[in-house]
């Protein structure tokens, strides 16, 4: 079975989705990463779903739900480049990620995936990615 | 089924059709329909004809019953005619007046129709009237719901023309609306917004509600996941413009707005440009430069 890829850059976890998301490929990937932020003891976690067209309540939960397993494991989560059509489709579907930071694109995103670990840490951003 | 009289009236009427149909057209253009530049002698004399030709067949197949299948084609040609009258610029009665102007050239055809007895010449009259009503009625309900389609149309228009989204720094859009929100414009709001985040890779998005005349719990939802949707594509929003009456209202109804809101548009301009690192500062005076 296919599994999405996850990077490391510095202290972050970098996951681009540009598959279409199936129920089990997003369970896989929950898992992958809850892995593997235990593993590189990463401390902001950034999801990329620029090329994602299609969501359902599911996928939206799984967000949600990576989000709340990576803070237990203290890591922030970033969501990043959400298309109208799915940010649309979210908020109909009751779910808004209230839970989730969310940034227009990549650079955005790894800014303050920086600002949030650093206030968290106390330190300046770039001492960490 | 069409009975033997109206059976010998179809019959007649099919050899008296250029006279009928002569009368009808002299009556049209008595009425002045025609020669308005809206349409040709030409064109109202073929669908008069084409008209005439479809009710002479249709009474001779099915007598004077106006919901009979044999009808069809009549009714189509002339739902088919108002509509195009309705786009002409034709007024409801000249529609209807196409129609109506058929019944005196019908109540000559059955004075001159021989064979027929009186008392069945009278019957036959009295039910083509009834006929030529039910079609009136039927043009100008075609008419209507032309009309109607054009409203609609209209209306969608002004609900895509009344939401602009206009950039008023790099990364800060502003949205003002004007009028009232309804789950439709609601939807053609929303995706203006966030379509006009993704293109100006805005981080900040003032919706302006000065013009919003009445804001209830349902307004404040529609705001709300407008609100929603551009966070969760990573842009914040501000609302500005709530009149002191309206916020009065809002708090008696016990509407809950939970974002940043701002009394002026300026207000929350202000906060955006502090939020995107930017101050606006007095341009220094000529005199004090130089010095």
């Amino acid at each position: 079975m296919d599994r999405i890829p996850i990077l490391k850059m510095g202290s972050a976890l970098l996951v681009t989705i540009q598959v279409d998301m199936q129920d089990r490929l997003a369970m896989a990937l929950e898992e992958d990463l809850t892995t593997r932020i235990a593993q590189t003891g990463a401390r902001g976690v950034l999801i990329d779903i620029s090329s994602l067209e299609i969501v359902d309540s599911f996928i939206g939960r799984m967000l949600d739900s990576i989000a709340a397993v990576s803070r237990l494991l203290d890591a922030r989560t970033v969501v990043v480049g959400m298309r109208p059509a799915v940010a649309i489709t979210l908020v109909e579907l009751g779910l808004t990620l209230t839970g989730v930071a969310t940034a227009l694109d990549v650079e955005r995103g790894m800014a303050l995936l920086g600002e949030r670990i650093a206030g968290a840490e106390g330190f300046d951003a770039g001492d960490i990615l | 089924m069409a009975s033997p009289d109206q059976a010998r009236f179809a019959a007649l009427l099919a050899a008296d059709r250029d006279r009928i149909l002569a009368a009808w057209i002299g009556a049209l253009k008595a009425a002045g329909t025609v020669g308005q530049g809206r349409i040709t002698a030409m064109e109202m004399e073929t669908q008069a004809r084409e008209m005439l030709g479809h009710l002479v067949a249709a009474i001779g197949e099915a007598g004077f019953d106006a919901k009979a299948p044999a009808y069809g084609r009549l009714r189509d040609g002339l739902a088919e005619i108002s509509r195009t009258r309705a786009m002409q610029g034709f007024s409801p009665s000249e529609t209807a007046a196409f129609v109506f102007s058929l019944k005196r050239p019908l109540h000559e055809a059955i004075a001159r129709a021989e064979g027929l007895d009186p008392a069945a010449a009278a019957e036959i009259g009295v039910e083509a009237s009834v006929l030529v009503d039910q079609f009136g009625l039927l043009t100008v309900e075609a008419y209507q719901k032309r009309r109607e389609e054009v409203i609609i149309r209209q209306q969608r228009e002004i609900a895509e023309l009344s939401t602009p989204v206009v950039k008023l720094w790099d990364g800060v859009l502003a949205l003002p609306l004007i009028g009232t929100l309804d789950s439709e414009r609601t939807q053609v709001v929303m995706e203006n917004l966030l379509q006009s985040i993704v293109d100006h890779s805005a981080e900040i998005a003032i919706i302006d509600i000065t013009g919003v005349p009445t804001v209830d719990t349902l307004v404040a939802q529609h705001l709300l996941k407008t609100v929603a949707a551009a966070r969760l594509m990573g842009a914040d929003c501000i609302i500005s413009g709530i009149r002191p009456q309206i916020a009065q209202t809002m708090v008696h109804l016990g509407v809950e707005l939970n974002v940043v809101s701002k009394a002026t548009l300026a207000d929350a301009f202000a906060v955006a440009l502090r939020r995107i690192g930017r101050t606006v500062v007095p341009a220094r005076p000529a005199a004090s430069a130089q010095g």
